[in-house]
């Protein structure tokens, strides 16, 4: 029983940072209809960001006189950080191809994932660069059950992220405005939209939430890896079909069911199969329901 | 005309701004405390330099300035081409072959282990380019075919001894298999998740082989596989039969030049058959295919099943000639270069895929000290490929043009 | 002689490979409702989408209150004063039918205005209050109508474009649509282009016509007039 609880928690945790990865995949393919392979790459960026701003402010002292509010700050500013390196990856490498063939785009995808995990690399090293361990030792116990502070953490940030993003999309002007893009682009220019800017929000605010997961992930698994990016993000694409592409409210389910699946498959099942999993479902989703969850949210019409 | 050059120029500028903004702050910022920020100006300004002289080169071009250079290079060229196109097809294809049965004589150990890379290479690139050229469906977990392959002969000549020539119709049968398992579900879906899927069933397959350990030694891999071998006359002592492993390199390289050959003769019949011109129209507009009695299904299962065939026959003979497998080789990274090599060498084009494969080999190998850069360049030269020059280095001489690509 | 609010001069353009319009020519004068009657595939919904932006321009010039507006982008018409509503309604399904309204004021800033507008598009459209929180796919094919067109007020349109109101609707229903129709021009002195199949109730509704086949005006001329023309009657009037 407690062990099943134990598993409880840290799926919920997975499952946070699956959904806050999951949101970037379902909102630029809800926009534009791409599976933007590079997206695992801002998810990466942000656990290098992270790691590079709490390093430096770990050396000048400031982790241990202002642990959360160095934390705090390195996390916008790594999400904003993301938000420009997405943006500037759409207009280079996707933009131009907007009404070339699916394939075309794709490839562009593909080249870019590969150009910014190699340009990690390059600039960061092949190893394992450590987060400076200071904060988020510890936590609660309960038995055999241990509730950790970075637990604790991980599960109120995504949950105010991803209220955030609720917020944003279903109450505001401008989350409407990227709503009614989404289903029919060509309408939302003959109101007055101006599809560009809200594409390239979209891309900003899908790298921005997946860079918040990447500093989160580094917190938690104490390093990051220039290709930590690859095998999240498939599963991330996982959660977001299982949800219904497009839709919002499914990535967030999704991403929470894909790291319930993952951790209980592992404690239960297999551990060396554990990235198996999501990739069943995946297949699962797409041979028997395809419209996911909760359906999808994509432009369905033709001009 | 000037004013086009010059929004041109202001979005390069702004792009270049951005880059250094984006940049440097995974160059500058140290963990020590210090900013600097010397490192991420000079590669800034690598990049500023290469992208300033494509860029002059491009808006001197557009405003004709070049012509004057340009005129009798330009004539030069015309008169070269002129000659070439005058010799028929087969006299070039005669002239390669040639020099590719040749090339042991006059090449030493380096050159050939490059050789024998760069066939393998155009066997898994013309196996890929079914699935990708000829039908049209982005499979990026191609490797997978070629570590069953490659397994399938390991496991075949470890456990029952079984010689490389028996096996190999064993591995493309194991390949052809996978192919229809994998191919069954996923090919009912809409392209796009076509690519994301075959990219998870290709992790599965490595997963698998890595974790299996009672079966494929996991990741510490099998060792000791025995190379291919022939038996050939020998007249010494009267008429016998000899045996003969197959040890040397020139000649494991006559080995694969055959399968390759044989390949690209199979994959030039396929491509000009009733077959081909289904998987054309599939590849064209699927919806239109099916209208017009084309069994999509089973012929995109059968793409992707030959496919898959190649993709062991090159396996088999990558144990065949390491005499060791682990699932390292057979990671996304594999997949990533098969598929670049059939993009940028030209989709469905089989003279572009050759040299496809021979560029993405042999370039790595004489710029060996920017061998850190390669993956690098690859993902670039793959986006800047898609933006600038979709149809390859050598086109494919096609009818027509795609439905997608006139935004039908 | 008044300025024309809205002018085609000689406009050509593409839908796909095919030539859809050539060389078309037309005007509209401030206060009209002008017509533009064809059968499927004359070019009708080529020429709004020209108009608005959507399908690039290969010849010729538009001309709105007198500026050019061709090679403009087509989000920044709105804001001018000139609005579509599109063929098959192509109200945002999965929106409420509020937020539809919204997004039709999209670029507008006024909130106080923008609520009052809506007060009054409910007035106009009683049903869309009552379903005010429905998502927009939910509504039948007349209520969506109505919601298109209410999304297009928001807007407070100098020129409304129409894209076949009557299209698959219930003879009922076209009628109180094209009751309304008449009702924005008269209340709003609101400029209406309509472009429709159902060239009776068209010419009803408009004080003048042209007349669409394959690209070209072949004719141009009062309402009335091309109501009691033979040839027009015969094919377009069902006679």
């Amino acid at each position: 029983m407690e062990f099943f609880l134990q598993q409880l928690i840290n799926g919920i945790t997975l499952g946070g940072i699956y959904a806050l990865i999951a949101l970037g995949y379902t909102m630029v393919y809800g926009i534009i209809q791409l599976i933007n392979f590079a997206h695992g790459e801002f998810f990466a960026a942000g656990g290098y960001m992270g790691v590079i701003l709490l390093s430096y402010l770990a050396a000048h002292g400031y982790m241990t006189t202002h642990p959360w509010l160095c934390l705090g700050g390195a996390l916008v500013l790594t999400m904003i950080y993301c938000a420009a390196l997405a943006m500037a990856v759409e207009k280079v490498a996707y933009k131009p191809l907007r009404y070339a063939s699916r394939l075309s785009v794709l490839l562009s995808a593909l080249g870019m994932s590969i150009f910014l995990q190699n340009g990690l690399m390059l600039t960061q090293g092949v190893y394992d660069k450590p987060y400076p361990s200071s904060l988020g030792q510890g936590g609660f116990e309960f038995g055999m059950i241990t509730l950790s502070y970075l637990q604790i953490l991980i599960v109120v940030v995504t949950v105010v992220l991803l209220v955030g993003l609720n917020a944003l999309v279903f109450k505001t002007r401008i989350g409407k405005a990227m709503r009614a893009t989404a289903q029919d682009k060509v309408m939302s220019s003959l109101v007055g939209i101006n599809s560009n800017k809200i594409i390239s929000l979209t891309f900003a605010l899908g790298a921005g939430l997946a860079a918040a997961a990447g500093v989160m992930v580094g917190l938690y698994y104490g390093s990051v890896r220039y290709d930590m990016g690859f095998i999240p993000g498939i599963k991330a694409f996982a959660a977001a079909v299982l949800g219904g592409i497009g839709n919002i409210t499914g990535a967030m389910l999704g991403g929470l069911i894909i790291g319930m699946v993952e951790i209980f498959g592992a404690g239960y099942i297999s551990g060396q199969y554990k990235d198996v999993f999501a990739f069943i479902i995946l297949i699962g989703v797409l041979y028997f329901m395809p419209t996911g969850i909760m359906g999808e949210n994509i432009d369905d019409t033709r001009v | 005309m000037i004013h086009e050059s010059k929004k041109i120029w202001k979005n390069y500028a702004i792009g270049l701004i951005w880059f250094f903004v984006l940049l440097w702050p995974l160059l500058g910022i140290h963990k020590d405390g210090s900013l600097t920020i010397g490192r991420a100006f000079s590669v800034w300004l690598y990049v500023l330099a290469g992208t300033f002289i494509c860029l002059s080169l491009y808006t001197l071009h557009k405003n004709d300035i070049l012509k004057w250079t340009g005129s009798p290079m330009a004539k030069a060229k015309d008169r070269v081409t002129a000659a070439a196109g005058a010799l028929p097809n087969w006299f070039w294809v005669l002239l390669i072959l040639t020099v590719a049965v040749l090339l042991p004589l006059f090449s030493h150990r380096y050159a050939q282990d490059v050789a024998i890379n760069v066939l393998i290479y155009i066997t898994l690139g013309l196996g890929l380019n079914i699935v990708v050229g000829l039908a049209g469906m982005l499979d990026l977990g191609y490797i997978a075919f070629y570590g069953v392959g490659a397994y399938t002969y390991a496991l075949l000549n470890l456990q029952y001894g079984m010689s490389f020539w028996v096996a190999l119709p064993f591995s493309a049968f194991f390949a052809c298999l996978a192919g229809c398992i994998i191919g069954y579900p996923t090919l009912r879906m809409r392209g796009d998740y076509l690519a994301i899927v075959t990219l998870g069933f290709g992790e599965i397959v490595r997963i698998i082989l890595n974790n299996w350990m009672e079966l494929t030694n996991g990741p510490n891999g099998l060792l000791g596989i025995k190379p291919p071998g022939i038996y050939y006359p020998s007249f010494a002592h009267g008429f016998s039969l000899e045996f003969l492993y197959l040890k040397k390199l020139y000649l494991l390289y006559y080995v694969i030049l055959f399968i390759c050959i044989f390949t690209i003769v199979a994959v030039y019949r396929l491509n000009f058959s009733r077959i081909g011109r289904a998987w054309e129209a599939i590849r064209e507009d699927e919806t239109v295919a099916e209208l017009m009695g084309v069994n999509t299904f089973r012929l995109k299962l059968l793409a992707y099943a030959m496919g898959a065939i190649f993709g062991g026959l090159a396996g088999a003979f990558f144990s065949a000639r390491m005499r060791f497998v682990s699932p390292e080789s057979f990671s996304f990274l594999e997949s990533a270069m098969v598929l670049s090599m059939v993009v940028l060498g030209g989709m469905a084009s089989i003279p572009g895929i050759i040299l496809g494969a021979f560029a993405l080999i042999v370039l790595p190998e004489v710029f060996r000290e920017v061998e850190l850069y390669r993956m690098l360049a690859f993902g670039a030269a793959m986006t800047l490929m898609m933006l600038f020059r979709p149809e390859g280095l050598i086109p494919a001489k096609r009818v027509g043009t795609r439905s997608e690509e006139r935004g039908g | 002689m008044e300025q024309p609010i809205l002018e085609l001069k000689n406009v050509s353009s593409n839908y796909g490979n095919i030539k859809a319009l050539k060389g078309i020519s037309l005007k509209v004068f401030p206060g009209e409702i002008v017509t533009i009657i064809g059968a499927n595939g004359a070019g009708k919904t080529t020429t709004l989408m020209t108009i608005c932006g959507i399908v690039p321009l290969r010849e010729g010039e538009i001309y709105y209150r007198g500026q050019p507006i061709h090679g403009r982008a087509a989000d920044t018409l709105p804001a001018l004063g000139l609005c579509q509503v599109p063929e098959g309604r192509r109200i945002f399904p999965r929106l409420a039918v509020e937020e539809n309204l919204e997004m039709g004021a999209f670029f507008r800033k006024d909130q106080d205005d923008i609520r009052k507008d809506m007060a009054y598009i409910y007035s106009l459209f009683p049903v869309l209050k009552e379903r005010r929180k429905q998502h927009g796919g939910t509504l039948s094919g007349g209520e969506q109508q109505m919601l298109a067109i209410g999304r297009a007020l928001m807007s407070r349109p100098k020129v409304l474009l129409l894209d076949e109101p009557s299209l698959g609707l219930a003879p009922i229903i076209v009628q109180k649509i094209f009751e309304i129709i008449d009702d924005i021009n008269k209340r709003n002195r609101t400029t209406i282009l309509l472009v429709e199949q159902n060239a009776n109730i068209a010419l009803q509704t408009a004080q003048r016509g042209y007349v669409l086949e394959t690209g070209s005006i072949v004719m141009e001329d009062d309402a009335e007039v091309l109501m009691n023309d033979p040839r027009i009657r015969k094919a377009y009037l069902g006679e």
